[in-house]
């Protein structure tokens, strides 16, 4: 019998929601972890009793958990997270020069194929690889010795590594995006790192086509195209068919093209999912109604999906990493609230039902889908 | 043996219930009670202090004997009550208002 576990990390604490194929009925666990932010909660494509957890708290600081038994039970794991070298400096709001400090850890992404092997993102922007269970860190020092890394700076957010993207068909290459830098590609594991943000226009910045300093919020793909990516911009969706090397923007007849969230259809390469947020200044919907929109053509024409969803005095806000799908069929949407709701929908979004509402505010969603 | 009082997150994240004791060297300093925390709780380091620098985190403070210790150094030698064991060290979570 096929089941669904939801890992849904928040502002206090982690819950794991469970249920079978037919996402009907749905038992909550949590939570885990209570009092600590949950950044992040994944599990291991590899083993998906291997779930590992980003805990942080604005008091103690990063600590890293780990569970080999699909959440029973935790071990803290390793949770010193040091640059490489000399860690130099990126730009601060202002524009003047600030040393590079680690923050917390916003995006954890395990291995395809080997569950000891896990990613992290973190701010300030780098990328960290444990090859033990996550016992210890490196960085990937590549990225931030990209020569743009100086130029780089934080958006409202921080200056955040939040999505990690690996090539299901060649493992030397993955994708990761930085608010407020933009997004990198390698080709070699990791060594070196290019910047893939042409076609990205952003009115915000000195120079609206930079090679960096786009507010980049996420970033999706279908692992069939791996070539193939859809951003949700600050502002903007966009779409690449060369792995970045060109992005153009899809965002056609959406009420607003800002938001934070984007993510694919498991089984449909071209039919994608945002929620436009109303603005950078009002992270909220439009009107007080909830809606996500769906594109069954890679974007530019979009349809509005409500059924289920609230259509009045709705003013939560959808975070960059709190969107994810199953790969049932048909495909389940999941996405959580800074309200605490997390609503999915077991039809590709046709129909939606809050599977838990009263949680802390959501910071992310995963979704493991058990076989 | 020294007696060490953990913030309420930082005692689940070690699993203990209440106060810890632990074996210090002597002189007990502030230093060496939080470098025999980290060692008999190796989950607990960089929470309370840098990993690498040992600089104390922000939030994070120290008491002992109705004397904030949060901000002397920490090769200070801890009162005489917390050596003897009538008073414990007490690491806590400073208060955040709002």
């Amino acid at each position: 019998m096929s089941g669904v576990r939801v890992l849904a990390g928040t502002r206090k604490g982690a819950f794991i929601l469970t249920s079978d194929g037919a996402r009907n009925r749905w038992e909550v666990n949590g939570p885990y972890f209570g009092g600590w932010e949950m950044y992040h909660i994944k599990g291991s494509p590899a083993d998906p009793n291997r779930i590992y957890a980003s805990q942080s708290s604005g008091w103690f600081g990063q600590t890293m958990q780990r569970s080999d038994d699909a959440g029973k039970t935790w071990v803290p794991v390793g949770n010193k997270f040091v640059y490489d070298g000399v860690p130099g400096t990126h730009q601060w709001y202002d524009g003047t020069p600030h040393p590079w400090e680690f923050k917390r850890v916003w995006h954890l992404e395990p291995s395809l194929t080997d569950p000891d092997l896990v990613y992290a993102g973190v701010e300030d922007a780098a990328i960290f690889k444990s090859t033990d269970g996550g016992m210890t860190w490196a960085e990937m020092p590549g990225l931030r010795g990209h020569g743009s890394g100086p130029r780089w700076q934080p958006g409202a957010g921080g200056l955040c590594l939040h999505t990690i993207l690996l090539d299901p068909k060649d493992a030397q290459r993955m994708f990761i995006a930085i608010s407020a830098a933009g997004a990198f590609r390698t080709d070699d594991g990791g060594e070196t790192w290019k910047a893939i943000n042409q076609g990205l226009r952003s009115q915000y910045i000195p120079d609206p086509n930079a090679e960096v300093g786009h507010c980049v919020h996420r970033i999706a793909m279908h692992r069939s195209r791996p070539n193939t990516l859809f951003m949700q911009k600050h502002w903007d969706v966009m779409r690449t068919d060369n792995a970045g090397d060109q992005w153009t923007e899809v965002s056609g007849n959406l009420p607003t093209d800002f938001g934070f969230v984007i993510d694919v259809h498991a089984h449909e390469p071209e039919t994608i999912y945002v929620v436009p947020i109303k603005s950078d200044s009002e992270h909220y919907p439009m009107d007080g109604a909830l809606r996500v929109y769906r594109s069954r053509t890679g974007g530019n024409e979009w349809e509005p999906l409500t059924k289920g969803l609230p259509q009045e005095n709705c003013f939560v806000n959808v975070l960059r990493d709190s969107m994810s799908v199953d790969q049932l069929d048909p495909c389940g949407i999941y996405f959580g609230t800074t309200g605490g709701q997390v609503y999915a929908s077991s039809d590709g979004g046709d129909s939606w039902t809050a599977i838990v509402h009263d949680l802390p505010p959501v910071l992310s969603v995963e979704v493991q889908t058990l076989s | 043996m020294i007696r060490v009082v953990l913030p309420p997150h930082l005692k689940v994240l070690a699993h203990v219930q209440d106060e810890v004791v632990l074996d210090v060297e002597d002189p007990p300093t502030i230093g060496s009670i939080l470098d025999a925390v980290e060692d008999h709780y190796p989950m607990l380091a960089g929470t309370i202090r840098d990993h690498v620098t040992h600089k104390r985190r922000p939030f994070v403070r120290f008491f002992a004997c109705e004397e904030d210790l949060s901000h002397v150094s920490s090769d200070t030698v801890v009162p005489a009550a917390v050596i003897a064991g009538k008073e414990p060290f007490l690491i806590v979570g400073a208060l955040a208002g709002g």
